[in-house]
């Protein structure tokens, strides 16, 4: 295991196409980092240069202590597994995961004791002889994880793991990683644009825009005080509602808001959409006329939610402020 | 169809049927005039069943030829027919397999432009390019040999083309995956694109035999001696021009042995065959 730093990472296609503006961050060993972000932000490409599978146009990459630049992937001591799994349909599970260790050239004893653990692990004993298409999305997905596990490498890199699997498994293979990386204490980057995966699974993590930071923290961390505004639009659902207040951008979270009386109201909105969960009702509405600032709020299940207008209040310290030019937080 | 209409299937069976004896009605004289002696079969009407000369004649064609013109045996002619055919199928599978993986696995420059020169290549058949490549042929002293036979015909934009689209439909990742588990690109190559590769090499090898073994225009060209005759140049020696009086009936049976192994290959890899044409295992 080990510390993966990136100083000032950058990339570009050609010169006036830059995908990363610079990233830097620094990784502690055993760490379960999470790179979130909308498709296009460069997610990816970062992962795939910790990698090895795209060149890094400036800057280091160091796992340890060694800077891994012009390292092949496979001298990088890593393991990935990739969105769409990339088992090799010819091989049957047992090979797939035996494959780069054969390769790596150990002998056949350890090769069989250590794919025996990770299917131990992963409740795969029973499939080891089958090919991968015969296997449902979760076990395939397993058996890429297989594979990384048997390599044991410094660094796990996972590309978007769980997004080819149903809601259901996911959540249930989301708390499988969890126990997986308690167990392994593996450094890991999971790249994922899904915020309740990142919220869930990170030990601290990385929200990226166009390429940049925006910010990087503890997800409650980030949940609680957004660098910008465009991390506050990405995390939470629905986002952070952004009202211009006196020349300056107003944060509030929807379940930051309730109903109140008339006389108290801090906020009205027009109530035009309204969505039950069960356990809380969300409203949307604007201020003012149609053209207005859209507000969400999350509401109790017993607040009896109507069209119309809603008077609503919050608490003065869970609000958050923005500078409307360059987006930044302003601190109180 | 599962509607009962007597005499739609009345007739469409007849249409079939009338097709097959279309098809198969040469054949079948091919192979009855193939077991009568000479004059028998020059005899009007020519029989129409079987004689009793079947095995006299195949066992006179395949150890000695026809008993004037070609005298060299036909068992010889197959050996370098299937020598040919051979050669040339798996000579293009490997050429082209190899040639396609640096074209889609491997950044170099003018790859594009190799690739399309392949590509342009398949416009130009054996045919319009006959007489520069005999000349080259027999200036190298390859004329009568296995060599000639089979190298000029051995490149092969067709299937260089057919395996890029194969490999250019195997996922990224998978390349990657590779890559990340350690394995070269020959690695990679052996390990994982050639298995995968299997059934669309089986379909170009039933193809390319095929198209080996019926190769006529160049070993006509190309082979003067009698003993490097393939089979279907022999047939054609054996018809005699002139006087001479051509022995049909060996040459019926010198074309039904001719028929034999092409049909065994695709009876053989049928299963392979369709599966490499319509699916790919991913």
């Amino acid at each position: 295991m080990a510390a993966v730093s990136l100083r000032d990472v950058r990339k570009s296609y050609t010169k006036d196409l830059q995908v990363i503006h610079g990233v830097s961050m620094e990784i502690a060993d055993g760490e379960f980092i999470v790179i979130l972000g909308p498709s296009g932000c460069g997610k990816s490409t970062l992962l795939r240069m910790v990698a090895g599978l795209e060149t890094i146009t400036a800057g280091e990459i160091a796992i340890g202590d060694r800077v891994v630049n012009n390292l092949e992937p496979k001298d990088r001591d890593i393991a990935m597994v990739f969105q769409n799994y990339a088992l090799y349909p010819h091989m049957s599970v047992y090979d797939n995961m035996a494959y780069g260790l054969r390769i790596r050239g150990f002998a056949r004893e350890k090769i069989e004791e250590r794919v025996q653990r990770a299917a131990e692990i992963l409740e795969l004993k029973k499939f080891l002889d089958r090919k991968p298409r015969a296997l449902s999305g979760g076990q395939r997905q397993r058996v890429a994880m297989g594979r990384a596990i048997v390599r044991e490498p410094q660094v796990f890199l996972f590309d978007e793991p769980l997004s080819n699997l149903d809601a259901k498994l996911r959540v249930q293979m989301r708390g499988e990683l969890q126990a997986l990386h308690r167990r392994l204490g593996t450094t890991s980057l999971f790249v994922t644009h899904d915020q309740v995966e990142a919220m869930t699974l990170a030990q601290r993590m990385i929200v990226m825009n166009a390429g940049r930071a925006e910010q990087i923290g503890a997800p409650l961390e980030v949940y609680a005080r957004p660098a910008t505004t465009f991390v506050a639009g990405f995390i939470g659902s629905p986002p952070m509602n952004l009202i211009p207040r006196d020349g300056r951008l107003m944060g509030v979270r929807p379940e930051h808001l309730e109903p109140c009386g008339e006389s108290e109201a801090m906020l009205s909105i027009e109530v035009d959409l309204i969505e039950p969960l069960g356990a809380d009702t969300l409203v949307y509405g604007h201020i003012g006329d149609r053209e207005g600032t859209r507000v969400a709020a999350r509401l109790h299940a017993s607040v009896d939610a109507r069209t119309g207008r809603l008077p609503l209040r919050y608490a003065p310290g869970q609000v958050h402020w923005f500078e409307p030019a360059s987006g930044r937080r302003i601190e109180a | 169809m599962v509607e009962n209409r007597p005499w739609l299937t009345f007739l469409s069976h007849a249409v079939l049927i009338a097709g097959v004896i279309v098809v198969a009605f040469p054949l079948y004289v091919t192979f009855v005039a193939s077991t009568h002696t000479l004059d028998d079969i020059l005899s009007v009407p020519m029989p129409l069943l079987p004689g009793d000369r079947l095995w006299e004649n195949y066992a006179q064609v395949l150890t000695a030829g026809t008993t004037k013109g070609v005298t060299s045996p036909v068992g010889r002619m197959m050996l370098n027919s299937l020598v040919m055919a051979v050669v040339i199928a798996l000579g293009k599978i490997a050429i082209s397999i190899i040639a396609s993986f640096a074209i889609v696995y491997f950044r170099f420059r003018l790859r594009m432009f190799f690739f399309w020169m392949i590509f342009v290549t398949l416009m130009l058949p054996v045919e319009v390019r006959i007489i520069p490549t005999f000349k080259v042929v027999a200036d190298l002293h390859m004329i009568n040999s296995y060599v000639g036979l089979t190298v000029p015909l051995i490149a092969s934009a067709t299937a260089t083309f057919l395996f890029r689209q194969f490999f250019l439909t195997v996922p990224d990742e998978l390349a990657e995956a590779a890559r990340v588990d350690g394995a070269g690109p020959m690695r990679f190559f052996r390990d994982v694109l050639l298995p995968l590769a299997g059934t669309s090499i089986a379909a170009l090898f039933v193809i390319q035999f095929i198209y080996g073994w019926n190769q006529y225009l160049w070993p006509l060209l190309i082979t003067t001696e009698e003993s490097m005759y393939t089979s279907v140049i022999g047939i054609k020696r054996m018809i005699a021009t002139g006087d001479a009086l051509t022995e049909w009936n060996l040459v019926m049976a010198t074309a039904m042995l001719a028929l034999l192994p092409p049909a065994l290959v695709v009876l053989l890899m049928q299963k392979w065959f369709v599966k490499g044409l319509v699916e790919t295992e991913k």
